[in-house]
């Protein structure tokens, strides 16, 4: 189109929105400006004034303008200004300085906002539902939920029912039945509770700063946590962060530091692999590596035996719910507890699997939410165990000849030197029933029974939280052992065989596995390309600017305290593109770089999350954290150790656009195959953001236009809702729908595959020793040994019963042969733990979902299995065998303290008879830090269980946490808090 | 006859997620639906709550669950205590607390034998789970509670009173504490794994000098030498027989198979026993 055509229409197009639409003759009041469009090569343009809400505009160039909106030429010009708009060729002119702006970072940005909204403003969200209701869409992280609106109020949430204009459902048939998964979403309670966590009283609704921080005088860090916060304006508050980051900058490279949780709000705009990543890569910080959290014993262990080292070392899933409801006879779940933490898409479908009467076992010191819900025989070893009661299984495998022969013939290396172990020809000790009994307290025969029952029926191991890998007994002290006995187990039975594979049900719905839609690990519009899957899809599919940071500095997450308390800090990077990617060290400080001095902290879960999380409050009191700002939605236990607190809003008051469960390529590829649909939401703005809170996006933008990166940051005015278009734009959606209407309906079902063109099953390839078949694009072609798509990515190529790559590196906690070793925190291991007899568990708890959904102002809060209300205040549950109660005199609702060296926390005690003798269960979901005295040096009353955790590692060349099997002593809680931290010998 | 509704509970079918218990103060906290309910307290009140009943004991165990709620009784306690008509029953059976006229009644919540009605402090008012009527009359066909539940408890069913009969004479339900006389329209599926109790242990035998759990063996519990129950050990050697009144008394159980016999007597009290290993000589 003509570019003077084009130039004329803008203001045209702009006074003729502002009739038909007050919000836009609204925005036109902002700002008083002259906007000059013109060419570079030539004195060519049109400019437009706006004043007091009215356009003007003339062609020809203005004496004096605000912006300078400049194209190289005029092929350029017309080329970005015609629409349809291709973002190639607009990424293109802006990134490669075809076009671009001059003026005020915030008036470039806010007028070139005005432009893209000259079209947003013509869009229409949501359903009209009569009576003045209006029904939403958006993603939670147990799943997509309505959201009903009235008078600009959220009136309820509900999980989604199917209409008949959705996609239709897959079917299984399977052994003279038929089933079909329910036509809807469900969702779990942190999902339902959202309403009263958006209006908690515990909302963050302005800026605020703590009374004594003085950025020019006595910034007092020793009062971090203690002293009271007043509100600020936005503007106060982003001028005194920019003037920090300035400061910091100039001490030099990796002055600040950056933190975020593992988990956010649902979405992929938000996320912090998102807005976060982009905003701090323009400015160079140093970052926290997190572990590979939950993968534990998987990621630093099992994959030594088989790969699958970009699933983190757990195995792929495909096809498993067909065929293990049409083949397997018999499920065991090995600390698998899939109804506590994954919402219940896959309980449907285990139901089917007891209807058709299909044996279950479940291996776990409580007898956790699944089997209670499923029934079947419970087995409770002592925590920390687990790996023993496996090696007695292969014993009797071994003794009575019932492992696969043939598998372990053909598709495997080193079993000679594992029978040897096993049978005691080694070492001398047989590793029978008996005697894993004494290691483990499970009957001998109880272990017979199962040994033979699995080597004579078609078995799913479902080991983890997944089934196929994740969490369980590898989080703990040598839960390495544990989660490589679960591939040997699978290996000894020919793990691919129809009816012998990893899973519980939770994963491989025959869903499509090819329709594309960005996951949050994808990264968004982060620019990010090393630290998330940005590559592999999303860079490609939405053209947007690459970004970098270059500090090459970063603290393990583990250490972060140490890192400030001590000046340094060493872990084990998580690159997953091969096996021995885990074995790099990486320091702090790193060379050419200076100590952090400031730390802007994005959510507030760390005392309730971080292991010997009264750490973290000695790192925030460290007189060398100069200054700290908290970004969060609810005032929670970490928030007050910040010098500005951020008010974030939630999800329900930005735009977003996600998958159910879908992470993407970045570590769980296909992860919606837990759902029974592929459902992507547009994740409405409901309502507008409570008192002064802005969404992430919003913040970063207000911080970035304070630093003139405005534009940079948001490539040009970008927003939130313009990039939900993208994303959508960016994906296969857009071939099934529209935009308008999907953002009408907000759902959108992805139709299953039809049965003739499902996903094969998952192994079988490797079982049948062919080529590779599975969707997914695991291993990297530079990891197969002999060749694309043949073996496994170990040395071998084949299953390794001994690891070839452990040899490779000398850690004691990780021989090449998976042998027996009682854990740390075992009292056989550690005899001056001998106050402590008792040990505890502390997995994710199934209501809040880690911290999300413990706000003091959620619903959740009255859930009396999660917290008892008690003098005047709600005690996180501690579950307690009525046995060890009663020995200590404890009741049930009681109040008791847990204690050990590192930390001492009140909860309320829950008699049980679901957990072995000797063991206490509590969850670490606390949103609240309530020290009973000093903070960091006192006993905690909010619930913060992980105070109690050991902050080493799970085996000594590793980064990863070893929760689980601390050992503690309870006791009736009197009120008067005498505990005081015990240093940690070595 | 008019259709009125009902609600039918799945005992067995609960794992408590709490779904529903957070989807009812989803809906009512923060919520004014005049004429049906004033808003709940935003914590502190339970209108539908879960029951948590363990049976057995360690190492076997159950965990079961029973949702609770206003009954909407038939012949309802309430509505007896209640002054100026402030507790009303609809044609189609819901009871209502009007959240104008019951302000200041709290005899209306002790006259609840369920424990049902909570009392708002603030507004001092009655209130109780209005067994989501607004939505009902608004065209809903379910409760918010059957909406949300991931594992199917409830059905919302409005039937006339003889086909409800019908219906949970043939789906053998049953009502919380019946002897109450209150005829609840809340109808319950399995609620035994509640009020009842069951027997178990494992059996083992020796082969050989080792021992082993022993499957397949018969056990028989009789009372005053009448046979009341039957089963088979599993893999495990396990088993369970379950329906017993609580508080029933003396038991006598034996057990055969191929290497022996074993016996075991029980006094039945209020919590289901486990008897331990029972070794088969």
């Amino acid at each position: 189109m003509n570019l003077s055509v084009l130039l004329w229409g803008i203001p045209q197009a702009m006074r003729a929105m502002a009739k038909l639409y007050p919000e836009y003759a609204a925005r036109l009041h902002e700002r008083n400006l002259v906007a000059q469009f013109r060419l570079r090569d030539v004195p060519e343009g049109r400019w437009i004034e706006l004043r007091d809400g009215k356009v003007k505009s003339r062609a020809g160039l203005h004496a004096s303008p605000d912006l300078t909106i400049h194209f190289k030429n005029r092929q350029i010009a017309e080329g970005f200004l015609t629409p349809p708009f291709d973002m190639l060729e607009r990424i293109d002119a802006a990134k490669n300085f075809k076009i671009g702006i001059d003026g005020p970072d915030e008036l470039a940005v806010w007028f070139m906002q005005t432009l893209t909204r000259l079209e947003t403003v013509t869009w229409k969200a949501g359903t009209d539902m009569g009576n003045g209701v209006t029904r939403y869409t958006n993603g939670t992280n147990s799943g997509p939920i309505f959201v009903y609106v009235k008078d600009g109020k959220i009136l309820r949430t509900t999980p989604i029912d199917f209409d008949e204009s959705d996609a239709p459902s897959w079917s299984i048939s399977a052994r003279g039945k038929t089933f079909k998964p329910s036509r809807r979403t469900t969702v779990a309670t942190h999902g339902l509770c959202l309403k009263s966590m958006v209006y908690s009283k515990n909302r963050i609704l302005h800026p605020m700063k703590r009374v004594d921080w003085d950025p020019d005088g006595e910034r007092n860090p020793q009062n971090r946590g203690k002293s009271k916060f007043v509100p600020i304006s936005w503007d106060e508050a982003t001028d005194l962060i920019s003037r920090e980051i300035k400061r910091a900058k100039a001490v030099g490279p990796g002055a600040i530091c950056v933190a975020n949780g593992s988990h956010h709000q649902w979405g992929n705009l938000g996320h912090y692999l998102s807005a976060f990543n982009r905003f701090w890569n323009l400015l160079g910080v140093t970052k926290l590596v997190h572990t590979p959290d939950s993968w534990e014993g998987w990621f630093w262990g099992a994959m030594h035996h088989w790969g699958n080292s970009l699933r983190l070392g757990c195995p792929e899933f495909y096809g498993t719910v067909e065929d293990c409801l049409k083949e397997a006879e018999l499920i065991v779940f090995w600390s698998s507890d899939p109804d506590a933490t994954y919402g219940f898409e896959g309980t449907e479908r285990r139901e089917w699997a007891k209807q058709l009467g299909i044996k279950m076992v479940h291996i776990d010191p409580y007898l956790n939410h699944t089997a209670a819900h499923l029934g079947g025989k419970w087995i409770a070893p002592k925590p920390g165990t687990d790996a023993a009661m496996a090696q007695a299984i292969c014993h009797v495998w071994l003794t009575e000849g019932t492992y696969d022969k043939q598998f372990v013939a053909e598709r495997t290396t080193g079993f000679d030197e594992w029978k040897a172990y096993i049978l005691g020809e080694s070492d001398g000790i047989p590793k029978t029933p008996e005697w894993q009994e004494k290691e483990s307290g499970v009957p001998a025969r109880e272990v017979r029974a199962l040994a033979r029952e699995w080597g004579s029926k078609k078995t799913y191991l479902g080991a983890g939280g997944w089934g196929v890998g994740l969490g369980g007994a590898g989080r703990s002290p040598m839960g390495t052992q544990w989660a490589r006995m679960m591939t040997i187990l699978g290996a000894m039975q020919g793990y691919g065989r129809p009816g012998s594979n990893f899973g519980n049900l939770q994963f491989g719905a025959p869903l499509d596995f090819n329709f594309y839609f960005p996951g949050y690990g994808e990264g968004s519009f982060s620019g990010e390309l090393m630290a998330s899957a940005n590559s592999a899809n999303n860079y490609q599919r939405m053209p947007h600017i690459v970004t970098m940071s270059s500090v090459r500095q970063a603290i393990p997450r583990m250490w972060f305290p140490e890192a400030i308390t001590q000046g340094k800090a060493m872990g084990y990077l998580t690159d997953v593109s091969s096996i021995q990617g885990q074995f790099f060290p990486f320091g702090y400080p790193s060379p050419g770089h200076v100590r952090v001095e400031m730390l802007y902290k994005y959510g507030s879960s760390s005392l309730g999350t971080q292991v010997a999380s009264n750490r973290w409050i000695n790192a925030y009191q460290h007189e060398s954290l100069k200054f700290v700002v908290n970004q969060s939605v609810w005032w929670e236990g970490e928030t007050p150790f910040a010098d500005i607190v951020l008010p974030a809003c939630t999800v329900f008051e930005r735009w977003d656009i996600s998958e159910w469960y879908n992470v993407g390529a970045g570590y769980v590829h296909h992860m919606y195959s837990m759902n029974n649909h592929r459902v992507i939401t547009m994740q409405h703005k409901a309502i507008e953001p409570l008192g002064e809170s802005k969404s992430d996006y919003d913040i970063f933008l207000a911080i970035s236009q304070k630093l003139d990166l405005g534009s940079v940051y948001s490539e040009g005015g970008t927003s939130e809702y313009d990039w939900c278009k993208r994303v959508f734009d960016s994906s296969d959606l857009a071939k099934l729908t529209t935009w308008r209407e999907f953002l009408k309906k907000g759902y959108f079902v992805v139709p299953p595959d039809p049965e003739t063109a499902r996903a094969p099953t998952a192994n079988r390839w490797f079982y049948e020793g062919r080529k590779k078949d599975t969707p997914e694009p695991y291993p990297l072609p530079s990891e197969y040994v002999a060749g694309l798509g043949k073996g496994l990515q170990t040395p071998s190529g084949k299953f390794e019963f001994v690891a070839s790559t452990l040899k490779r590196i000398d850690d004691p906690d990780r021989p090449p042969l998976n042998r027996y070793m009682p854990a740390y925190e075992d009292k056989q291991r550690e005899p001056h733990l001998a106050d402590f007899p008792l040990q505890l568990l502390s997995p994710h708890s199934r209501y809040p979902f880690h911290l999300m959904g413990d706000d003091e102002g959620c619903s959740v809060r009255d859930i009396r299995e999660h917290r008892i209300f008690k003098d005047g205040h709600y005690y996180l549950v501690a579950r307690i065998n009525r046995e060890d109660a009663a020995a200590r005199g404890i009741g049930d609702d009681d109040l008791i303290r847990l204690w050990n060296n590192r930390g001492s926390v009140v909860c309320a005690a829950q008699l049980t008879d679901r957990l072995r003798p000797g063991v206490v269960s509590a969850s670490t979901a606390s949103a609240e830090y309530r020290p009973a005295g000093e903070p960091g040096r006192s006993t905690d009353l909010g619930g913060c269980i992980n105070m109690l955790n050991p902050s080493k590692p799970i085996a000594k060349k590793t980064h990863g946490i070893r929760p689980n099997t601390t050992l503690i002593q309870i006791e009736k809680w009197n009120g008067v808090d005498t505990w005081q931290p015990v240093a940690e010998t070595a | 006859m008019a259709k009125k509704w009902n609600l039918i509970v799945d005992v067995e079918r609960c794992d408590n997620c709490r779904g529903c218990y957070i989807a009812v103060k989803d809906e009512h906290a923060g919520n004014d639906f005049p004429g049906y309910a004033a808003a709940q307290p935003s914590l502190g009140h339970h209108w539908l709550d879960i029951r948590r009943k363990e049976r057995g004991s360690y190492p076997l165990v159950e965990a079961r669950f029973q949702p609770v709620m206003c009954n909407h009784c038939d012949d309802a306690p309430c509505m007896k205590a209640a002054r100026d008509g402030a507790v009303r029953k609809r044609d189609d059976g819901i009871v209502i607390i009007d959240p104008e006229k019951a302000k200041g009644q709290r005899q209306i919540v002790d006259a609840c034998p369920y424990g049902a009605v909570y009392w708002n402090d603030e507004k001092q008012l009655p209130q109780h789970w209005i067994f989501d009527a607004h939505l009902l009359d608004s065209g809903w066909t379910k409760t918010r509670a059957e909406q949300c539940c991931p594992t199917n408890v409830f059905q919302t069913v409005k039937l006339d009173d003889a086909e409800m009969q019908r219906l949970a004479v043939a789906e053998n339900l049953s009502v919380d504490r019946p002897e109450l006389g209150t005829r609840p329209r809340v109808y319950y599926k399995n609620l035994h794994l509640i009020t009842h109790c069951f027997v178990g242990g494992s059996v083992v035998q020796h082969v050989n000098g080792i021992e082993e759990c022993a499957a397949e063996a018969t056990v028989v519990l009789r009372q005053k030498g009448q046979e009341i129950g039957r089963a088979t050990t599993d893999t495990f050697g396990e088993f369970k027989i379950d329906r017993l009144p609580p508080g029933s008394g003396r038991y006598d159980l034996e057990v055969t198979g191929p290497s022996g016999r074993a016996t075991a007597s029980f006094e039945l009290a209020d919590e289901s026993p486990y008897l331990g290993v029972l070794t088969l000589a």
